[in-house]
């Protein structure tokens, strides 16, 4: 199926929550609002014909001067059918939070708990949200465009919390 | 046997052990926290990020061309595939037909890095698993192929080899010629690694029918490559995105039945095969012609030209420091099919010479993520398979 057919059955369907599609290259985006995702990717997901079963990829983007700040785009593919498209929730700043789709698709629970790392979005309903890449008391999200690529040398990162009371208590570990 | 079973569920305790992240059959700095019951795994939690260096984050800050190097320190067992994968991703951004010779020559130098990157894959999964011979094998062939990548670009491991709309430095015929005489050798030495382990009753039975995973649960997992194609999904991007010479080639999509670790295994001994038949159908069909694109915004100019003219000089300088000028505005996905599964770059660009935002869909950090439903409830000892099994390199994992 044509990415566009695609995007008009779920007109049909959810006309309210769609903002916006636009189109590059063949790529057909669609930016939704964020309220019902679970609920698209859902029909995506289960629709005969459309049947996206497999996530490819799931990634945050920052726009900090839009009125959305940030976007969750969801890039679903048809191994079965062979059509893409992608899907993009828009997320407002002051409360920044979407509906987890680890519930359709399995492997959505890594590229999330990433998302949460790199961008601070909370995935409501993620069987297990903690950080991944970054340790677990880092602080701020570091792929937000406010996040400087380098801090101040007084910045730097002190180590893990666990291993400094570990050192302090245990003298087999206590290395100067 | 009953007996057993009673006296061992008395006597079992449950107790956590730590795996890593220095470990040697962990392939890298991956730990993993494993809830053992007994020898049987309850629960198996990875923790990743130990090489995170940010790669997405630096690419913010860095334009088209000064990315390209990144590129080599995701999976720097395979960094020619990773090279091409991005070139490849940013002339689709932009636009850049590539030269039929370069698509040609990007073909082979894939396909040779796959060809590298399952031998080392091979050696050390058999290693793991306790088939310790046809280690220094493989290693014989994959220094081969190391060899031809230093006789081409000057670097064995991190090569830089391709470039936005073309290659660094055209190949001479004699590089072919000896590349050809490889393959025509290469299918005996599969043979031999086949001798060796394919009726090892140890290999066999530490492979055959553990962590297998059903094609619907690959596919919901979000497995790419040989570890989806193991269990009998016919699904590989060279036949999906449109790149390289792979549509001009005689080539077959292996695939396994049972998603064990033991098809997976198949897969890739098959696409020893199909890989060094590629190279073989493009040697036969290579054409003469230019290797960079016709598109001087954003390709760089020949190294002859910008040492003696004013013009060349002052276009090399601007695209390397600030980057091309006019890239269009738009976001777009590209995926290639590397070594370990599918590779894709997400870009978001803002007409600037940089990425606004370059996501790196990396085939390790989704295979990580897929290791518990795995390995859960087997024994112990099996998860040193699995992780071989799903092929990981922790640089692309953590990027």
């Amino acid at each position: 199926m044509e990415p566009l057919e695609i995007v008009n059955r779920l007109k049909t369907k959810y006309l309210n929550e769609i903002a916006d599609v636009t189109e590059f290259r063949d790529q057909v985006f669609v930016s939704v609002n964020r309220d019902r995702i679970s609920d698209i990717c859902r029909f995506l997901h289960d629709d005969p014909d459309i049947y996206m079963d497999y996530l490819v990829d799931l990634c945050g983007v920052d726009y900090p001067d839009r009125q959305h700040r940030f976007e969750v785009v969801y890039n679903l593919y048809s191994v079965k059918h062979k059509h893409r498209l992608m899907l993009k929730a828009l997320i407002p700043a002051d409360n920044p939070s979407v509906d987890s789709v680890v519930p359709i698709w399995a492997g959505a629970n890594w590229h999330e708990r990433e998302a949460c790392d790199m961008y601070g979005i909370v995935f409501n309903g993620h069987p297990d949200l903690r950080r991944i890449l970054m340790p677990d008391d880092w602080e701020g999200y570091p792929l937000r465009k406010d996040y400087p690529l380098k801090g101040p040398a007084d910045s730097e990162y002190k180590g893990f919390e666990e291993l400094k009371d570990l050192h302090s208590h245990d003298s087999e570990w206590n290395i100067q | 046997m009953e007996d057993t079973k009673n006296s061992s569920r008395v006597a079992a305790k449950e107790m956590t052990l730590s795996m890593g992240p220095q470990h040697p059959a962990t392939h890298g700095v991956l730990r993993l926290v494993l809830d053992l019951d007994g020898e049987t795994i309850v629960k198996c939690t990875p923790y990743v990020g130990y090489l995170h260096r940010g790669v997405e984050k630096l690419a913010e800050h860095r334009n088209y061309m000064q990315v390209l190097p990144l590129t080599d320190r995701l999976d720097y067992i395979s960094s020619m595939s990773n090279n091409l994968g991005y070139c490849v991703a940013v002339e689709k951004l932009f636009g850049i037909e590539v030269p039929e010779r370069t698509e040609y020559i990007r073909t082979i130098v894939g396909e040779m890095s796959r060809i590298a990157n399952h031998l080392l894959w091979l050696a050390t999964h058999a290693l793991d698993v306790g088939a310790m011979t046809v280690f220094l094998y493989c290693f014989r062939e994959r220094e081969a192929i190391l060899v031809f990548f230093e006789r081409l670009c000057g670097a064995r491991l991190t090569v830089t080899y391709p470039r936005i709309g073309g290659l660094k430095n055209d190949v001479d015929p004699k590089w072919l010629e000896d590349v050809y005489a490889f393959t025509t050798e290469f299918p005996m030495r599969i043979e031999q690694y086949e001798t060796l382990i394919n009726k090892n009753r140890i290999w066999l039975q530490r492979t055959k029918g553990i962590g297998v995973i059903s094609a619907q649960d690959a596919i919901n997992w979000g497995l790419s490559g040989p570890a989806l194609r193991g269990s009998g999904v016919p699904y590989d991007v060279r036949k999906v995105t449109k790149y390289g010479v792979y549509d001009k080639v005689k080539w077959e999509v292996c695939t396994g039945k049972n998603g064990d670790v033991y098809d997976r295994y198949r897969v890739r001994m098959d696409e020893f095969r199909q890989s060094n038949s590629i190279i073989r159908q493009c040697i036969e069909q290579i054409p003469e012609g230019p290797i960079m694109a016709d598109a001087p915004k954003y390709t760089l100019p020949a190294k002859d030209k910008v040492l003696t003219d004013m013009e060349h000089l002052i276009h090399h300088f601007v695209l390397i420091t600030k980057g091309p000028q006019t890239a269009p505005e738009g976001e777009m996905y590209i995926a290639t099919e590397v070594p370990k599964g599918e590779l894709g770059f997400f870009f978001v660009s803002d007409g600037t010479g940089k990425p606004y935002r370059m996501r790196v869909r990396s085939p390790s950090f989704v295979h990580v993520a897929a290791l518990p439903k795995l390995c859960e409830g087997e024994l112990i000892a099996d998860i040193i398979a699995n992780i071989g099994s799903i092929d990981i390199v922790l640089g692309e994992c953590d990027r």
